[in-house]
């Protein structure tokens, strides 16, 4: 297996492993939304290593250029980056309200808060 | 001529009225064009549905960019009956929500609950009638995370929770299903379903193909809630505003077992692909394990909304049930069990929005005496629990039977077993609700509560007596589930 001719790859495998782990790790609920960023990046990186062409261009007409990258993969990753963005957003959002309705943006603080009230 | 354009309309409609109902920020005005757009999407639907029964599948290309570039809209049977369940449910919880809403919602937030109703179900709309894999993510996302908005609108501050839970859990499985839909695109370089479906059996022993189909399952699976990937359900269910449960308890959860359906049979080539990646003895175990855990669980809730969820969990196991079966009549149950189990589990919670508008409380001790005080909404209730426990001449007896016939057709008679025992788990729980209802005095101080508003129980009637129209005579649905079975195996090379 040709390991550094696939290294990025393997930042995908540990980016997604890190993003993954900080989610289900973390009681800190900000800690998890970035875990999911850091998760969701590694896709994006996959999506683009998968489009890449050795020794392609970017796809723009020219003379003297035969070989091209397909963009479709990058074109898609724009789209999911949009949508991550959202995410994000509506995620932080939540958490502001979790800290208005109970004083803290830790987990288990709050599984104790809900814990009390039946 | 505007027939001709009813694929893309279906989408684009409610998906333009959802920013217009944030421009008029007006609840009234809001609600009137929430209104007129979900009926006018269930009119496009059951045109659409009729379509495809008399000229078969319908394929519209996007800005006329032709399929496999372009983005592909594709109606067969399947996704013609899912869009009429998934509007049909829309258009009757819109005059539901008028009054559950304002008891349910802060007043100055009416106008943003419409805007994320309508956009929810575009997005539901879009995933079930698109023909592309990568389009379908765009739109479950759409729907995703609107749904997260909605549940956050509860009052219960537990409902911030259980959205954030949610928005945590549906984000990971929306992502595996892009790594699923990457693996696709990396081995075959197409992500529109028809070419998918046509290209992939013939690299079925591939590696990136295997670990295509797991990364699909597993995120779907999440989307779906399926055990033990559930755990986001039960809370977003019962602190959500009722309008809100309903909507998603009959259509989301329904949307994402035919996603399930379309990309197993579909886009992986039906019950060939089992013989390499044995996921249907997985979904059959897990589904089963649904079924009797998730009811279980039910018995010893207190508050009859999670009560109702779990009991949801376990309903979605028949239905992955039904899929794992691979045989016409399993495949056929299943697939009418998604609009069945949309029809009673839509009565039911609509029931639970009128006893919440008028007691206050969905606790089964404030049940006590309500055959009484509300009985038109009590006999919803029981309709809806006999159709969830299978009782004969209710829609659940009719999923059941074709369940169970479908596991003796395999000779899977341990299976047709965990059938009838979690019906009987069902009838437990349903009890529960009827007997606090029926058999317990009312508590003092109850006699001035009365029955529901009228817009509340016209809808909830209207499910009800589905209910038992399709339980009596089930021949029109089951006609439609069982040519869509057909097209999936048959259609398998």
């Amino acid at each position: 297996m040709d390991v550094p001719g696939l290294y990025n790859y393997w930042i995908v495998v540990v980016l997604m492993m890190i993003g993954f782990y900080v989610v289900i790790a973390q009681g800190n609920l900000v800690k998890k939304i970035f875990g999911l960023n850091i998760f969701q990046v590694g896709v994006f990186v996959f999506y683009i290593s998968m489009g890449k062409v050795d020794g392609g261009t970017a796809p723009i007409l020219e003379e003297g250029f035969k070989v091209y990258t397909n963009p479709i993969p990058s074109v898609l990753i724009l789209t999911a980056i949009v949508v991550g963005i959202a995410t994000m957003a509506l995620g932080l959002a939540l958490v502001v309200r979790i800290r208005e309705a109970y004083g803290t943006i830790e987990e288990d603080e709050i599984e104790k808060q809900e814990g009390e009230v039946p | 001529m505007i027939s001709v354009h009813l694929p893309v309309l279906q989408v684009v409609v409610p998906l333009m009225a959802a920013p217009t109902c944030m421009i008029l920020r007006n609840g009234k005005a809001a609600w009137v064009l929430a209104l007129v757009i979900t009926w006018a999407a269930f009119a496009v639907a059951l045109s659409l549905l009729l379509q495809v029964i008399h000229g078969g599948p319908i394929s519209y290309a996007i800005g006329g960019w032709a399929a496999p570039w372009g983005i592909e809209y594709r109606v067969d049977m399947l996704n013609a009956f899912v869009l009429v369940i998934v509007t049909s449910i829309g258009a009757l919880v819109v005059p539901f929500a008028r009054a559950s809403v304002e008891r349910e919602v802060a007043s100055d937030r009416i106008y943003l609950f419409y805007t994320m109703y309508l956009l929810c179900l575009a997005g539901l709309l879009g995933i079930t009638i698109t023909g592309d894999a990568f389009n379908l993510f765009v739109f479950l996302e759409i729907s995703s995370l609107s749904s997260y908005v909605l549940i956050s609108l509860g009052r219960d501050r537990r409902a911030l929770t259980a959205s954030f839970r949610y928005l945590i859990m549906g984000t990971i499985g929306a992502t595996f299903y892009i790594i699923g839909v990457g693996m696709m695109y990396m081995a075959t370089g197409t992500l529109n379903m028809a070419d998918l479906a046509a290209r992939l059996p013939a690299m079925a022993d591939s590696r990136t193909v295997h670990m295509a189909l797991a990364f699909l399952t597993v995120g779907i699976s999440l989307k779906l809630a399926l055990f033990p990937l559930h755990l986001w359900l039960p809370n977003a269910y019962a602190f959500a505003p009722t309008a809100v449960t309903v909507f998603l308890a009959a259509t989301a959860t329904k949307v994402a077992v035919y996603v399930m359906i379309r990309i197993v049979y579909t886009v992986f080539g039906g019950p060939a692909i089992f013989e390499q990646v044995p996921i249907d003895k997985v979904l059959m175990g897990l589904g089963m394990l649904s079924m009797i855990g998730a009811s279980l669980v039910a018995v010893f809730q207190d508050n009859v909304k999670r009560l109702l969820a779990y009991s949801s969990l376990s309903q979605i196991g028949y239905m992955i049930l039904g899929l794992s079966l691979a045989n016409v009549n399993g495949l056929a149950g299943g697939i009418v069990h998604i609009f069945n189990h949309a029809m009673m589990k839509g009565a039911l919670f609509m029931a639970m929005g009128c006893i919440f508008y008028r007691v206050g409380s969905v606790q089964i001790d404030a049940l006590a005496g309500l055959g009484r005080r509300m009985p038109f909404t009590m006999a919803g209730v029981v309709v809806g629990g006999l159709s969830l426990v299978g009782a004969p001449l209710t829609v659940g007896f009719v999923s059941k039977w074709y369940l169970i016939q479908g596991a003796l057709d395999r000779g899977l008679w341990p299976v047709a077993l965990v059938i009838l025992v979690s019906g009987l788990l069902a009838l437990v729980y349903v009890w529960r609700i009827v007997e606090a209802a029926y058999f317990r005095p009312s508590p003092d101080g109850a006699s001035e509560i009365q029955e529901a508003p009228l817009s509340m129980l016209i809808p909830l009637g209207v499910l009800s007596v589905t209910c038992i129209v399709f339980g009596i005579d089930a021949t029109a649905t089951m006609d439609v589930a069982f040519a869509a079975a057909r097209a999936l195996i048959g259609g398998a090379p």
